[in-house]
């Protein structure tokens, strides 16, 4: 029961204090909700370049050419190393022989066909596409791969989309840097607003000490206080959030610049976004306040 | 049986002064006790440590069974719970009437609302103040004030009040009423009673326990002592 009053009037006495100080608290509101914009896109340019990361690393694969002198069983052979590999870095391949690719062309192109129709034998290679677990390891791979004699060639897509991946990796992590960065500097905003309302109130917590209150009681209000602080600034961005990506993401019809790089779908997506910068919101309150009430405690 | 035992206490500051040393003390329950001394003589410190505002160096300072000394700064609530504070600058807060003041003591414990009320009361009349409740701190003479701060030091029935020289900033007839309310409730509930102060007449008058602070030393503890004998020293 006196834990339920105790509650109850911190409760109370954060709404009280967030209206009394309205201005204080229009202002750190304010500050809050643009750094919690801020954390918003940068969360949601991060999410989307990991997902663009992974679709990009879908893609990349290893195209293997055998010689045309390569006898059966040395296909047969690779075949096993490449079951072998796949306790390494291979995922999983796919053989296609030259007969079938003589078909393929055919089916192609009607010049083709006719060319390939004049030769006695299959000018064409043996291919085998294979796709990698760990792109970084892409090369790796592939000079293995390279190093049996029966291989004509193995290449990857060398250059573009590999640097792609490697550009994403670093505006991946600078993006988290920003919103770890930008999360304390909210918390600091919300602290320093806290602590310009206890010092007004500073008399009040003194005597509360003296009369034998406890530090849990006389820090209650102001918890509940950097709380709804928090709160109030995530609503803000959290509209934004969920308004804009989705305008955003129709706008784009679901794809930047090309088809190759796909947006992630709102929905789920914004949703945890939101819940994420609420809870934000809501901790770095509660932290900036216990942090600015600390002091005023030692009485 | 004491209510506070104080043994081998040394207080010193951080910037080297030492306000208290070698301080041995007992005062029993119901004691009515003066604490006095020049500025500087540590009597403030003395009655600070009372109720952990300053933590002693050395020493023990037993308040109600607490050590003093030990006591970590989140468990402070459950010593100030068992006694009542009476200050200089009364310490009220200005926004609230004198009934809020009161109360405040006992919301500030998480007491149930209906409890409150009855309590407030009585602890107003017994100063005389129970028809000027609704009026503000600032619309009261010093010495209504301090009975404001003694109604709200009582509110809540402590075995001990500690008074930091309650009469230092009225005048004398208004000093004598003050002491004549802190007597009445030494009398009429048991409350131990211990008051720093400087005013010999008020000391001289009451002929109760009187222990001088010197430089840090307790220097004498009369049970019957005024001022004027010590006034040699």
């Amino acid at each position: 029961m006196k834990a339920i009053r105790i509650l109850s009037r911190g409760i109370r006495d954060a709404f009280k204090s967030v209206i009394r100080n309205f201005s204080l608290s229009t202002a750190a509101i304010t500050c809050s909700s643009i750094t919690l914009i801020l954390v918003a896109v940068a969360m949601i340019i991060s999410y989307n370049v990991n997902h663009i990361t992974n679709d990009l690393e879908k893609e990349l694969t290893i195209v293997v050419y055998l010689k045309q002198t390569c006898a059966e069983e040395q296909k047969e052979e690779f075949k096993n190393k490449l079951e072998m590999m796949k306790n390494n870095n291979v995922e999983e391949y796919k053989y296609k022989s030259k007969d079938e690719w003589k078909l393929e062309m055919k089916e192609y192109s009607d010049t083709f066909s006719t060319a390939l129709d004049y030769l006695d034998t299959n000018p064409l290679l043996d291919s085998v596409t294979i796709y990698v677990k760990d792109v970084n390891l892409l090369k790796e791979t592939t000079d293995e791969i390279k190093q049996l004699d029966y291989v004509e060639s193995a290449d990857y897509g060398e250059g573009m989309a590999e640097n792609l991946v490697k550009v994403f990796d670093i505006i991946e992590k600078v993006t988290i840097i920003i919103v770890l960065a930008l999360v304390l500097v909210t918390a600091f905003l919300i602290g320093n607003t806290i602590r310009l309302t206890i010092f007004s109130r500073r008399n009040e917590i003194e005597i509360m000490r003296l009369v034998g209150a406890s530090n849990t009681s006389i820090r209650l209000p102001f918890l509940f206080e950097g709380l709804f602080l928090g709160i109030l600034g995530s609503i803000i961005p959290i509209l934004i959030t969920v308004y804009g990506y989705v305008l955003l993401y129709d706008h784009f019809n679901g794809y930047l610049f090309t088809q190759i790089i796909r947006l992630t779908e709102p929905f789920n997506f914004i949703l945890n976004v939101s819940g994420i910068l609420l809870v934000i919101g809501a901790i770095i309150g509660m932290f900036g306040s216990y942090h600015a009430v600390r002091k005023y405690l030692k009485i | 049986m004491e209510l506070i035992e104080i043994k081998n206490c040394y207080k010193v500051y951080n910037n080297g002064v030492t306000a208290i040393a070698d301080l041995n003390l007992k005062i029993d329950k119901g004691e009515f006790v003066f604490v006095i001394g020049a500025s500087g003589s540590g009597k403030s410190t003395l009655i600070k440590m009372l109720y952990r505002e300053e933590k002693p160096t050395n020493g023990s300072v037993f308040v109600g069974g607490i050590n003093v000394a030990k006591l970590r700064n989140a468990k402070v609530f459950k010593l100030r719970r068992k006694l009542g504070i009476v200050f200089q600058d009364f310490k009220l807060l200005p926004k609230l009437t004198v009934f809020e003041n009161v109360a405040f003591a006992l919301e500030s414990i998480g007491i149930q609302k209906k409890e409150i009320r009855p309590k407030v009361i009585k602890a107003l009349e017994n100063v005389g103040l129970k028809d000027k409740m609704r009026s503000f701190p600032n619309q009261l003479s010093g010495g209504e004030q301090q009975r404001v701060c003694i109604a709200r030091a009582m509110v809540n029935e402590p075995k001990l009040l500690i008074c930091d020289e309650p009469t230092g900033n009225l005048d004398p007839d208004i000093s004598k009423e003050i002491v004549d309310i802190l007597d009445k409730i030494n009398k009429e509930s048991g409350t131990t009673i211990i008051m720093a102060t400087h005013d010999r007449d008020i000391v001289n008058k009451m002929k109760k326990r009187v222990l001088l602070l010197q430089n840090g030393v307790l220097v004498s503890d009369d049970k019957k002592g005024s001022y004027k004998v010590h006034e040699g020293n």
